[in-house]
């Protein structure tokens, strides 16, 4: 017990993200906003995940072919499913990640026009599939064909970028939980995404936040889609295997 | 059609305060931003809206620039006979939207 105790009174002064409790941005945010989130009915996020439905049911490309035509039943079929990407694809022999896989089932699979990364449909198919994962938890694949990404990810994450010289994981990691003006600084876990940020006054995706981050920092962001950002993606995911997700969530 | 999120109780008690809560989509662009092309974009908002319960207005509000983008409402009403609940926004760029719920009161 005696050789214990200075470990003990040493252990608050290295604490990092990695040794902290994890938590959800929701956790961070004031009540009233928590509530907006968990009505459904006052959930704005809600609004596409009816549009993203509607899109599901609606044929579309020469075959007349809707995603419920394959993917019938889809609170059975897409349970679980945005719980697991960014995953491997086979076609590309490359990680793709959820709103990838959708835009690409439409192309390939259905032959209908392409859907931008950002567009209202893309958003609203991503917020209705990964609506379906609600409350489950992040389980990012077994797969070691992903590693490398998830490495790559990780090396993006840490890597200090743009004219303030600053990584992800100097402000998400070692500062996380204290304040950047008046906003508490989040641990960066992906869990409901996309979401709803009332900043944005519109649903958006987990690249548009990295983004975000990204030109806040003065570095160039990385064009929508491209493998840096599925990478980054990949690790955040293994980062918070196990947390619930919560699309489509609310924050600040 | 803008989507919708309407709260109403399908079933109230004579007398009762129920809670009504509406989320519509709308992008309620204020005419003040630029566009990508430094272009003021001009305005496109919802103006009005209103609340009828069995024919008779209960309930209406000026929409301004100044408020959000999918604007959320919520606000009372004191139930007196069954009858049809109507929700209608109007905007600008002729927006228009009518949404109908039945209540039945006991």
């Amino acid at each position: 017990m005696k050789r214990a105790l200075p470990i003990l009174l040493l252990a608050p002064l290295c604490l990092s993200a990695s040794a902290q409790e994890r938590r959800s941005g929701f956790e961070n945010m004031a009540r009233d906003t928590q509530a907006m989130q968990t009505d459904d009915t006052a959930n704005p996020g809600m609004l596409w995940v009816l549009e993203g439905q509607s899109l599901w049911h609606q044929p579309a490309g020469p075959a007349a072919q809707s995603c419920a035509s394959c993917h019938q039943n889809t609170e059975v079929s897409m349970r679980g499913v945005a719980a697991r990407y960014p995953a491997w694809d086979e076609a590309s022999a490359a990680p793709i990640d959820l709103a990838g896989r959708i835009a690409q089932c439409r192309e390939t699979r259905q032959g209908a026009p392409p859907l931008a990364r950002e567009s209202q449909g893309l958003l609203s198919l991503s917020a209705y599939v990964g609506n379906q994962s609600r409350g489950l938890p992040i389980a990012p694949p077994a797969d070691p064909r992903m590693d490398a990404a998830r490495e790559q990810g990780r090396a993006l994450y840490t890597a200090r970028r743009g004219q303030l010289d600053l990584s992800c994981a100097q402000c998400h990691d070692d500062n996380a939980g204290r304040r950047l003006a008046g906003s508490t600084i989040p641990q960066a876990h992906p869990t409901g995404y996309p979401l709803y940020r009332l900043e944005w006054q519109t649903l958006g995706s987990l690249q548009r936040r990295l983004r975000g981050c990204m030109t806040g920092v003065r570095a160039e962001p990385f064009a929508y889609g491209a493998s840096e950002y599925v990478a980054i993606e990949a690790f955040l995911a293994s980062r918070a295997q196990g947390m619930a997700l919560e699309t489509p969530a609310v924050r600040p | 059609m803008a989507r919708v999120l309407i709260n109403i109780p399908a079933a109230a008690r004579r007398g009762e305060i129920i809670p009504i809560r509406t989320l519509i989509q709308h992008t309620m662009e204020t005419g003040y931003r630029p566009g990508a092309d430094g272009e003021v974009l001009p305005r496109d908002i919802i103006r009005r809206f209103t609340c009828t319960y069995d024919g008779e207005e209960v309930f209406s509000a000026e929409f301004s620039p100044a408020i959000a983008a999918n604007p959320f409402l919520s606000f009372t009403l004191v139930t007196t006979n069954s009858g049809p609940v109507v929700l209608r926004w109007e905007g600008d760029n002729g927006f228009a939207q009518t949404e109908t719920r039945e209540i039945t009161v006991a």
